[in-house]
């Protein structure tokens, strides 16, 4: 055991050494076997998203007439595929459409419809619940987690949960490392060798410790970037080295009113956090698919202080270089009257658990049946959307 | 190493020790004190009625604020500070009481009730009514009968909100038949399954059904809080495990009676007799420690008081290993009373009570906050993590500095620990090359997170 293998030992991913063989987590049979290149990262929009901000649907008859304030026709947004506009303040986002590296799934939602609650939807979300009414998949886990135990060689440094609030779509029986980058684990050498010597007889504690200074110790503080990005920026520096998936959250979308000051700031944390790990992942972009998902979309019409309420379908975000096409995947429902839900909401037209779960087959070779059985139970996947190449 | 029982009682069964404060010599001590008075210097209870006053000013106000009202603004921002003021008592409670108090083992025992009948506190109203149970539903029964704790709880706002029962109607109820509502089984489920008998036990879902079919009527209005309306009830009886329950008229008794039964039954006792074992003394406990408790819940009748007894005369309860890791809560709180926080000297100002709470988050243990009705996990790798170690690391680096120039390392260590703390890390805290992190290497020892 040197300082040597120590340092670095997530970073680079070269030195397994003893952190990992002290791990109880972690066999030194399941360290022989990597799931592979491709990575994922889930980014959770909490809040709920206003799907119809982010992708206009400048083609629909009336969109414009529906929201008076919030959408203004002098700055419609940028052109994407002759129906659909990006918002606005997204403009360092049009580089990926343009390089075929953004695409988006119009009017998915999870099965939850209803109370429109924040907090039962986000658990909806993260669980992939399957019944209407509230029903969770019973444990309790995260459908992330529950794919990650199907990943053949997973181990404690495949996935990373970033951020200090911990996410329910990652928490469950299979082992995942969650890290903040604020964490400061800072000690001079002699305080940390005490300590080290106060632990030598305590492995839970002699390994959370080494593995935490590992982590600290591989990770450039980055005091540039603040907010999402800093978060995004630490998941691709794992996502470099043996982590291939990653998720954090991005707050601040519950636009009920003064919707485009709330909404620009929001999009910015999202379009900075996205720029952050296509920069930061540099030549493993190629091989990374960003899913930005949230628990329901927001009401088409403005409501009365010029922000929106929560509502049913929404809009997926996805970006990465292993996407098949610059394309909005999904059937458009309308937002004629009739079209609507309760005459407020945006009808879905898919689960969003079925581009996911394809998704996760097409990444890491998971049988479908296997997603229908253990990550989305009772989903029926369908046929396969072709996200990715 | 032999720890004396003095320093289990205070470290194993307590909050830790504190500068300005006896500890309680033994496991009669620790009985005699509980259930005591709270320490006077708490943050009143605000009553029920006048949290609900204020949701409804939220809502009026967010109401005025849809239909573009000129004062809305103003009025909601009223209603917020409301919202806030009722709320920062209830949390100040949840850090103050176990800071100051001399019962310990009392606030210890608040925190495992509150977290046996787990509501998380998320969202407006349940961040306030959540704390309300704690204070005013577990905490005058800890050391009385489970029957009545449990009646307390069930019928108490926040787990009427929580678990639904607000939304339940009985299939064939009046109130069923002029709305599309009907039954939810929510709290039924949660009852036979966290609160009594257990995941394992020998319930049925037909159990689960009549229960919550039997629970019909109880529900929470928007005003007073728990209601029983007989119109909401399913008509007829109802049979739970076997007995019959209710008829016609309806009543709040009936249900009291299956809660009491099923505070009795044996797989209550042995569901929470594990509970109590796994929390204080291990996360593997000793059978034969687990069977004593239960059998002094059995004798007993769920008498609390008796199968506290019980649980401190096992030799089991005093083995010599700290072997529960401390959950970030309880550590810090341990820390703040091993500074002596909360004295004259050196009060608990609302802005570090705040700073604990987001401490407490980096930590993965958002105050009162869960994941699930199943609460907090109790075993140390769940909580011992390279992000929860972090979190210590931060919060021990932050209260060492600041109390570094007042204390001298060793004699907190003392102050700390006592017969706790090892030879080797006597020694570390003495080798350390400043003092504030001889203080540190205090509060980050195993000996210091573990009970």
């Amino acid at each position: 055991m040197t300082r040597l293998t120590r340092r670095r030992f997530l970073g680079s991913g070269l030195a397994i050494g003893c952190s990992a063989a002290a791990s109880p987590l972690i066999t030194p049979v399941a360290l022989a076997r990597a799931p592979g290149e491709n990575r994922l990262v889930v980014i959770v929009l909490r809040g709920a998203m206003d799907g119809l901000d982010l992708l206009r649907p400048l083609g629909a008859p009336g969109f414009a007439a529906l929201r008076p304030h919030i959408f203004d026709s002098a700055k419609p947004g940028h052109p994407l595929d002759g129906f659909h506009a990006l918002h606005p303040d997204l403009a360092a986002l049009k580089p990926l459409w343009d390089a075929g590296e953004l695409a988006f799934i119009q009017a998915v939602s999870t099965p939850y419809r209803g109370k429109r609650s924040h907090f039962d939807g986000q658990d909806f979300l993260e669980n992939g619940g399957y019944a209407p009414d509230g029903g969770l998949v019973a444990g309790r886990d995260g459908w992330l987690n529950r794919a990650i135990g199907l990943l053949p060689g997973a181990d404690l440094r495949t996935a990373f949960s970033v951020g200090q609030e911990s996410m329910l779509l990652m928490e469950g029986r299979a082992p995942v490392s969650s890290w903040t980058p604020e964490a400061q684990v800072a000690l001079s050498a002699q305080a940390r060798l005490l300590l080290e010597t106060l632990y030598a007889d305590d492995p839970v504690f002699a390994d959370a410790a080494r593995m935490a200074f590992d982590i600290s110790d591989s990770t450039d503080r980055d005091t540039e970037r603040q907010g999402a990005a800093a978060l995004a920026a630490f998941a691709a520096e794992q996502l470099r080295g043996a982590t291939r998936i990653a998720a954090f959250s991005i707050g601040g979308w519950d636009t009920h009113r003064g919707q485009n000051s709330v909404f620009r700031r929001a999009l910015g944390e999202l379009s900075a956090a996205i720029e952050a790990l296509r920069t930061g992942l540099g030549p493993n972009w190629a091989t990374t698919t960003v899913a930005a998902v949230t628990e329901f979309g927001r009401t088409v019409r403005e409501n009365g202080s010029r922000g929106t309420d929560h509502g049913t379908g929404g809009t997926m975000l996805l970006a990465g270089g292993t996407l098949s096409a610059a394309r909005v995947h999904g059937v458009w429902p309308g937002i004629g009257p009739s079209d609507l839900i309760d005459n407020r909401d945006l009808r879905p037209t898919d689960d969003m658990r079925r581009p996911l779960g394809w998704l996760l087959a097409g990444l890491y070779g998971i049988a479908p049946s296997a997603i229908e059985r253990t990550v989305f139970p009772r989903l029926d996947l369908g046929s396969d959307p072709r996200i990715i190449a | 190493m032999a720890i004396s029982v003095r320093t289990l009682a205070a470290i194993r069964y307590g909050y830790g020790f504190r500068p300005d404060q006896p500890p309680p010599a033994d496991a009669e001590a620790l009985l005699a004190r509980l259930g005591g008075p709270v320490p006077r210097q708490l943050p009143a209870v605000p009553r029920i009625e006048s949290l609900f006053s204020i949701f409804q000013q939220v809502r009026a106000a967010n109401r005025a604020m849809l239909d573009g009202a000129r004062s809305a603004e103003a009025q909601r921002k009223r209603a917020r500070q409301a919202l806030r003021a009722a709320r920062a008592p209830l949390f100040a409670r949840r850090l103050l009481a176990p800071l100051l108090s001399p019962d310990g083992f009392g606030e210890r025992l608040v925190t495992f009730w509150a977290d046996h009948f787990t509501v998380e506190a998320r969202g407006a109203p349940l961040m306030s009514v959540a704390p309300h149970l704690i204070e005013t539903a577990v905490r005058p029964n800890i050391a009385g009968r489970f029957s009545d704790m449990l009646f307390a709880v069930e019928t108490h706002p926040a787990m009427l909100i929580y678990l639904n029962q607000n939304v339940s109607l009985g299939p064939n109820s009046p109130a069923a038949r002029r709305s599309d509502r009907g039954l939810n089984e929510n709290l039924a489920r949660e009852i036979l399954e966290l609160h009594t008998l257990g995941v394992g036990a020998g319930y049925s879902q037909t159990d689960v059904r009549e229960l919550a079919e039997l629970l019909t009527g109880l529900t929470s209005d928007n005003k007073t809080g728990m209601k029983f309306l007989p119109n909401r009830a399913e008509p007829g009886t109802e049979t739970v495990l076997g007995r019959v329950y209710g008829g016609d008229p309806a009543q709040l008794g009936d249900i009291a009676q299956v809660l009491d039964d099923l505070a009795r039954h044996p797989d209550t006792a042995r569901h929470i007799a594990r509970k109590l074992a796994v929390h204080f003394v291990s996360d593997t406990p000793d059978e034969r420690l687990v069977a004593h408790i239960a059998a002094a819940w059995q004798r007993s009748g769920g008498d609390l008081s008796a199968v506290y007894a019980a649980t401190l005369e096992h030799p089991g309860a005093w083995a010599p290993t700290l072997s529960k890791a401390r959950q970030p809560y309880d550590f810090m709180i341990a820390t703040m009373r091993a500074f002596g926080l909360g004295s004259a000297a050196n009060p608990a100002r609302p802005q570090m009570l705040r700073r604990v709470g987001f401490i407490l988050l980096r930590m993965g243990q958002k105050m009162m906050d869960p994941a699930g009705p199943n609460g907090w996990p109790e075993e140390a790798e769940a909580w011992i993590t390279p992000q929860g170690l972090a979190g210590r690391m931060e919060a021990a680096r932050e209260f060492s500095r600041m109390h570094a120039e007042r204390l001298d390392p060793r004699a907190f260590l003392e102050t700390a620990l006592r017969d706790a703390a090892s030879e080797r890390l006597r020694f570390a805290v003495s080798a350390a090359e400043q003092k504030w992190e001889g203080l540190l290497l205090t509060l980050l020892s195993p000996e210091f997170n573990r009970r």
